[in-house]
């Protein structure tokens, strides 16, 4: 069986419709034929033309007649770096000038932008963005640099052969012609569109594993590049909502008459969830949502508090759950063994907490929705727009700008801030367009987190002190229940991204139980996937628990792992590799100042396969810090090594936040944190060194935006017992080390 | 209504007196370089410079700068110092969402501005009020470092 999110995705092309609303399948259908053709760039001559005074042989590629290469990303710039990968992969094929190439995003068009893996649908998650598009891109612009090349041909009477490109320099050796790609757009846009191109032997890449510079760092260290925030249509109105205190609550009443009164309030309107007052600008708008007085319907609202629900999965844990993957008798080699190792990891409930808060500007007119939007899952949002303004998909126009950060946010699977947007637009009749704005408080406690779960573990050795059996069982919230991603990623009432990671042990244990217990019946917090979704809490039980029982085996935790790992040789690599690149066979350096420790955990996810060994420096007080992490990452062909390290590091930071001080608590329905005050986050003074080591391959290129986030935390607690003797096994650390 | 003098020019902002700086700029100027991001000044994304003091604008009210130098992000680059870590953030390539950096930029100008070589923990006690989520701290340092070195 095989757990993992994105094969489940390449199922989609029934799964989605089969999970998506009735009225979405007559308008994807016609999609549907042409999507196995859009994998192919220009799959008619047709496409190939002038648009907009450029040469286009495909929806992902434009060449002004100055030169300048203008390439389409369908995937959201969140801070990954896929605008500049994506630009890689074409200006590689097409051996463009990296200095003349631009990005722009893609509109919402499932029939030409969607996510291979994904079937007709169009979004990025995952970490599916360079693996989906490795050889598409790359053909877009082999197909431009051949219509280039047979442009040339033709006006200099000379065989294509002997044409060679360069650095955006199409030249003729023996006539000593040459011409850039602006002069032959023109000529290379009455040529028909090749069918095959011949793509580069990867010994031919000059850009491809170089390190490309980022093509946003200009506009992002400028202050000019473009976030939702700093959209501004005429006539709009800004929008901020009073919601619900407690998930579930409705408004019984609101009186509005202090908030119309400030200067600036141009309206208040009732939506279903809360109270939005829309204003000429942000301030006046929230100091009208402050002067409102509203009394809450909260019959039906959600009024559980964390500790309880954590109670509530213990006694759950107690009994058997559906099983996602069962090897032999787990139950059995328990029940004979002399020993049994037992462990219990509780896991909280986080935000995502992205720089940009929400926020989504709309407007809606006789000609449809339009949408600006750090967009990241464009065709269930244009689903769901269309539902909502009762029009058709086509009339649902999405434009896509940067996103400051989202870690899984902006990919609502219920199109969530959007569709609070649409419904303010609505109730205004669409008189003006409405830039919705979510302050911190209101992300921080708008709900979609990761959820809150509880793993419990047991295990037994065999004679040598191999685990014999591993009996794991999960509880917790599914993210995938009741959205439109359930007819594809929940199998036999198993959500393959609450076990991911754990029914996919690569360990070899013959007898191997992993099920679980899911709680949307009884728990009603929003949740959503979070960076690395499954992995942020089955790579800590697992790697944890492993380490446990290596300890338990009296064996070293690298050679432990390695001996489990026959059958995993790239877990295996990125293993010996990030230990030989920390010394890991040489003593930890003592300190002076408190007691040393070192942990190492392995987990793949995305089908990328991280390895990190943490360092850390505990103090008498238990108070300690995180000295350094070496990090190995096999991600299969390097696109651009310095995206992937910078992925990395990212991944580490965002991973090391969460493990130190992210929680996200409920009590009595209402959530404890606000901002970043009560919701700490890791500042400057806490990130620790960092090393980098990427794995040679040949393989295809997988995920780097999640896959770094794994195996930090339980890294990082197994550093802890290395000093302190103690089990760290709830996140976060917060203050378990001190007395 | 304010007067300032916004990145070199004297500007009158027609916004009442309470408001803060960060959305007199985004709103009322339509300067969005600057980014509000907690409100609170938690977070160091809304940083401009007061004559020359790093100042978070997001619980600064207008009233407060009255007749003030504000720089922001749009116009720190025409000082040498401005100009020297914009272009090492931009040859380390220390972006991600970029969201922060306008902020992370002007904190760091203001640090190298008083302090040309400053060590780690210089560099953390100046930066450590600027939240980055996509954690690009590693680069951050290695950038003002980089910064200080092209200005010796």
């Amino acid at each position: 069986m095989n757990f993992r999110i994105e094969n489940a995705f390449q199922t989609t092309r029934r799964g989605f419709l089969k999970g998506g609303a009735g009225l979405a399948l007559a308008v994807v259908a016609p999609g549907m034929a042409s999507a196995a053709t859009a994998a192919g760039p220009g799959s008619t001559p047709a496409d190939a033309a002038m648009v907009d005074g450029a040469f286009a042989p495909n929806a992902f590629l434009r060449i002004g007649t100055d030169g300048a290469v203008t390439i389409v990303s369908k995937h959201l710039e969140m801070g990954q770096g896929v605008y500049t990968g994506l630009a890689t992969l074409v200006a590689e094929e097409l051996d463009a000038d990296w200095k003349t190439v631009k990005v722009e995003g893609a509109p919402a068009d499932a029939k030409r932008y969607n996510n291979l893996l994904w079937g007709p649908a169009q979004g990025t998650g995952g970490s599916t963005a360079i693996a989906n598009s490795f050889e598409q891109m790359r053909r877009a612009g082999a197909t431009a640099r051949a219509m280039l090349v047979a442009a040339a041909a033709e006006q200099w009477k000379v065989p294509a052969s002997q044409i060679t490109v360069k650095h955006g320099v199409v030249s003729h050796a023996a006539s000593g012609r040459k011409s850039g790609f602006g002069e032959l757009s023109e000529a290379a846009s009455k040529l028909p569109v090749p069918a095959e191109v011949k793509l580069k032997d990867p010994k031919d890449f000059t850009l491809i594993g170089r390190s490309a510079p980022r093509v946003d760092s200009v506009a992002k260290t400028t202050g000019r590049a473009v976030f939702t925030q700093d959209i501004k249509l005429p006539g709009m109105l800004t929008a901020v909502v009073a919601h619900a205190p407690r998930f579930g609550g409705r408004v019984k009443s609101v009186e509005d008459k202090a908030a119309r009164a400030i200067p600036g309030v141009a309206d208040v309107v009732a939506i279903p969830n809360g109270v939005a007052v829309l204003a000429k600008d942000f301030w006046s708008a929230k100091k009208g949502r402050d002067a409102l007085k509203i009394e809450w319907d909260e019959s039906q609202a959600y009024r559980g508090s964390s500790d309880a629900i954590l109670s509530d999965y213990r006694e759950l844990a107690k009994t058997p759950g559906l099983a996602a993957r069962k090897d032999g008798d787990a139950e059995a080699e328990l029940g004979k063994a002399n020993k049994v190792f037992e462990a219990e990891f509780a896991f909280p409930f986080l935000a995502h907490a992205s720089m940009e808060p929400l926020n989504c500007v709309m407007k809606f007119d006789d000609k449809g929705c339009e949408v600006w939007n750090g967009e990241q899952l464009h065709t269930g949002d244009q689903f769901a727009l269309a539902k909502t303004f009762g029009i058709k998909l086509e009339q649902v126009k999405l434009n896509m700008v940067y996103a400051g950060g989202s870690f899984g946010r902006r990919a609502n699977p219920q199109s969530d801030y959007l569709l609070e947007t649409a419904q303010i637009v609505k109730a205004i009749n669409g008189r003006a367009p409405v830039k919705l704005v979510w302050t911190r408080e209101d992300d921080m406690r708008g709900g979609f987190y990761r959820p809150l779960y509880l793993h419990r573990v047991r295990a037994a050795l065999d004679a040598k002190g191999m685990p014999i059996a591993w009996q794991q069982r999960i509880v917790g919230q599914s993210i995938i229940a009741g959205s439109p991603f359930e007819g594809f990623l929940i199998k036999d009432g198993i959500d393959v991204t609450s076990v991911e990671g754990a029914a996919t042990l690569p360990y070899t244990v013959p007898n191997l139980h992993v099920d679980l217990h899911t709680t949307n019946a009884q728990v009603k917090v929003p949740v959503q996937w979070w960076r690395s979704v499954g992995s942020t809490h089955t790579a800590f039980s697992t790697e944890v628990f492993l380490d446990e029982l290596a300890g338990a085996a009296g064996k070293d935790p690298v050679a432990y792992r390695l001996a489990l790992l026959e059958k995993h040789p790239r877990h295996a690599g990125v293993l010996k590799l990030a230990a030989e690149k920390a010394g890991w066979d040489k003593p930890l350096a003592a300190s002076k100042s408190g007691k040393r420790g070192r942990g190492v955990a392995v987990h793949e996810s995305f089908n990328s396969f991280v390895a990190q060994v943490v360092e850390v420096t505990v103090q008498k007080d238990g108070t300690f810090k995180v000295d350094r992490v070496v990090c190995a990452v096999d991600c299969g062909i390097a696109v651009n090594p310095d995206v992937i390290k910078a992925q990395m590091e990212g991944g580490i930071g965002y991973a090391l936040s969460a493990a130190l001080t992210g929680a996200i608590t409920l009590k009595d329905g209402v959530v404890e944190q606000s901002n970043f005050n009560d919701y700490p986050v890791l500042r400057i003074s806490d990130m620790p060194k960092i090393e980098v080591h990427i794995v040679k391959s040949a393989q295809k290129p997988t995920g780097v935006g999640e896959p770094g986030v794994p195996p930090l935390a339980p890294a990082l607690a197994n550093a802890l017992h290395a000093a302190t003797g103690k089990r760290i096994r709830t996140l976060p650390v917060g203050d378990q080390l001190k007395a | 209504m304010a007067n300032i003098n916004l990145n070199g020019r004297d500007v009158a902002v027609d916004v009442p007196d309470d408001t803060p700086l960060l959305w007199a700029l985004r709103d009322g100027l339509n300067l969005t370089g600057t980014k509000f991001g907690c409100g609170i000044a938690m977070c160091g994304a809304c940083t401009v410079h007061v004559d020359g003091q790093p100042t978070r604008s997001c619980v600064t009210p207008i009233s407060a700068v009255a007749g003030k130098k504000v720089t922001t992000i749009e116009s720190v680059g025409s000082a040498k110092v401005g100009a020297a870590v914009q272009a090492a953030w931009q040859k380390l390539d220390v972006v991600q969402c970029g969201y922060c950096q306008s902020g992370q930029i002007m904190s760091a100008t203001a640090l190298l501005a008083t302090n040309p070589k400053p060590s780690d923990a210089d560099i953390d006690a100046a930066m450590s009020g600027n939240v980055c989520r996509c954690a690009t701290y590693v680069r951050i340092r290695a950038a003002i470092h980089e910064a200080a070195k092209s200005l010796a």
